[in-house]
């Protein structure tokens, strides 16, 4: 105690370690602490509000529809007819639609994402990489509104070439430019984690005698696992909620087939053509927009917790 | 086998055969000459040690005994990196690098094994080489465990990742990685470096029993481990080889003075 004091002492009034002023700024300091720790609160929590905020409103919103159809109705019926006037609600066609255009988007993608990623992290020289992942980043860049246009007018005209008798709008040319659109994604995610995996871990594999592509396929893709397969939620995510491309390209006639040929309305093309007022305001018909928003919701969250439970279960320990 | 050795030559140390030996090895990352003249023997199945302090080139030196140096753009080799017995020099262009890494193993200062079960691991040598038959996996598996010392704690869970085996363990399975693949040397970069002194005693016990098949080439900045070790010693500095002697007589009676300094911690 007295020895503490002696120490202060030596310094005098103004002392190096400038103890007095230190002890009158405590207050000071913990009062601004805790305002910043308030305002830092208040950020993280508005981010969770609107989260909350948005499924809220999705339910209360889905609620008013579901006291009019029932939810069996709903998830199963093969019609959906919100504008006749004997209207139906079975939203399997848009779920349908939603499915097959997202699916075929993730043909083209994961494959396509997945192979560029390797290039680029794993065969490319630096300086070639270095050019490459601008061009690919300005693919990312492009409207969605572009793509749809490009979908319809460029890629349909190419694909009737080949299936005779392909309607003007369908599935597979939304979905295959959806997939084009949806590359940059893939291949950027899954490029990240395979640059992540250590440079120590490919020496280990070259030092056994290893090729490029052996160590590509058998050491870099199981270390970066989790992280491709991120990238692939990530990219089927975007697909599913992708608007523009399937409202344009694949039609908004809700249609119950999974042939990739037909036109088919997707749950978001739908919302599309809802909200631009084809559906009056308040009738039933409008109220569907957020039952089926509330689907599209679930979905999405099915897919990222597909995602956490791969990166949970394979997971590395760098 | 070899060649007369000159008899003011560092070969002429080593009265035993040679596993490989350098003459007037240069090495270049880019503009920044690394290593200069460098003529060092390696006696076969013997421990020869490279020490020095940070930067002087050890480790440069041991990595272009697997050609690892090629992996990366700019680098270039000067010099021969002869291979006994079949007298190849290693760093010619016209060698393919994958065969020379194929021949001569490596482990490295941190434990990187794959992310695999252990089993994979120890039997990844042999799958690069297209070695597919189970029983034969297997057995080269066993035998490298076996070999490394690890055997015994892990058999019971060679489907287990190897990142779940603790530091010491996992330099092990490198070095059962390694010896799996039936090498002629192993070159160890600072292997214990990242262990803690009971997983840095079982390497180095692993170590002196590895030489009686094998030949060894390691860098360490541990003189007391290469004094103990090793049984010829190279000290280099800035991208020279000051000093190569057998290591009793090296750390007893040092020709060189900085030799001397560096070995009784006057610099380093």
């Amino acid at each position: 105690m007295s020895d503490a004091m002696t120490a202060a002492d030596k310094g005098g009034g103004s002392s190096s370690l400038y103890l007095d002023r230190i002890r009158t700024m405590r207050h000071v300091r913990n009062g601004k602490e805790r305002i910043i720790e308030a305002i830092l609160f208040v950020a993280a929590f508005c981010a969770v509000a609107v989260t909350v905020a948005i499924v809220a409103i999705l339910l209360y919103e889905a609620s008013t529809f579901f006291a009019h159809v029932s939810l069996v109705e709903f998830l199963t019926g093969t019609e959906w007819t919100p504008l006749f006037e004997r209207a139906s609600f079975g939203m399997l066609p848009l779920l349908v639609g939603t499915v097959v255009t997202s699916f075929i988007a993730f043909l083209v993608a994961g494959p396509l994402g997945f192979l560029i990623a390797m290039y680029l992290s794993e065969f490319a020289p630096p300086k070639l990489a270095e050019v490459l992942k601008p061009f690919l980043e300005l693919l990312a860049g492009v409207p969605t509104i572009v793509y749809g246009y490009f979908a319809l007018l460029f890629v349909t005209p190419l694909l009737q070439k080949i299936i005779p008798g392909l309607p003007g709008f369908n599935m597979l040319s939304a979905g295959l430019v959806m997939g084009l659109m949806i590359v940059p994604y893939v291949a950027s995610v899954s490029e990240d984690a395979m640059r992540a995996v250590p440079m120590a871990l490919r020496e280990g594999s070259y030092a056994m005698g290893a090729t490029r592509f052996q160590t590509a396929m058998w050491v870099v893709l199981p270390a970066s696992f989790s992280g491709v397969m991120a990238a692939f939620v990530l990219g089927v995510s975007r697909a599913v909620g992708e608007t523009m491309i399937v409202a344009i390209a694949a039609g908004q006639q809700p249609n119950f087939t999974f042939d990739p040929r037909e036109p088919a309305a997707t749950i978001t093309a739908f919302i599309v053509q809802v909200a631009m007022g084809d559906l009056p305001h308040g009738s039933i018909g409008y109220q569907s927009i957020f039952a089926v928003g509330l689907v599209l919701v679930v979905i999405t969250l099915f897919f990222n917790l597909i995602g956490q439970m791969l990166r949970r279960r394979i997971r590395e320990v760098y | 086998m070899n060649e007369p050795r000159k008899p003011e030559s560092n070969a002429a140390i080593v009265t035993e055969p040679l596993k490989a030996e350098t003459r007037k090895f240069n090495f270049y990352y880019g503009d920044n000459h690394a290593l200069k003249n460098v003529d060092l023997p390696v006696a076969e199945r013997r421990v020869t040690a490279l020490i020095g302090p940070s930067g002087c080139g050890k480790s440069t030196l041991l990595r272009s005994f697997n050609r690892m140096h090629d992996l990366y753009p700019g680098n270039r080799y000067e010099g021969e990196i002869r291979l006994y017995p079949d007298d190849v020099d290693l760093v010619s262009p016209t060698v393919d690098p994958i065969e020379i890494r194929m021949r001569i193993s490596m482990v490295f200062q941190k434990p990187n094994p794959f992310p695999k079960t252990i089993f994979e691991n120890v039997a990844y040598g042999l799958m690069v080489r297209g070695e597919k038959r189970r029983s034969v996996l297997e057995e080269k598996v066993e035998e490298a465990l076996r070999g490394a010392a690890l055997w015994d704690e892990v058999k019971d869970r060679l489907d287990d990742l190897a990142f779940n085996l603790s530091g010491g363990q996992q330099q092990r399975l490198c070095i059962a990685r390694a010896l799996a693949a039936d090498p002629e040397i192993i070159l160890f970069d600072e292997p214990t470096s990242a262990l803690d002194p009971i997983a840095t005693a079982s390497i180095e016990e692993l170590i002196a029993e590895i030489k009686e098949k094998v030949t060894i080439l390691i860098v360490t900045h541990n003189m007391q481990q290469a004094a103990r070790i090793s049984d010829y010693t190279a000290f280099m500095y800035l991208g020279e080889l000051i000093e190569f002697g057998r290591t009793d007589e090296l750390f007893v009676r040092p020709r060189k003075k900085q030799t001397e300094d560096y070995i009784t911690g006057r610099f380093g």
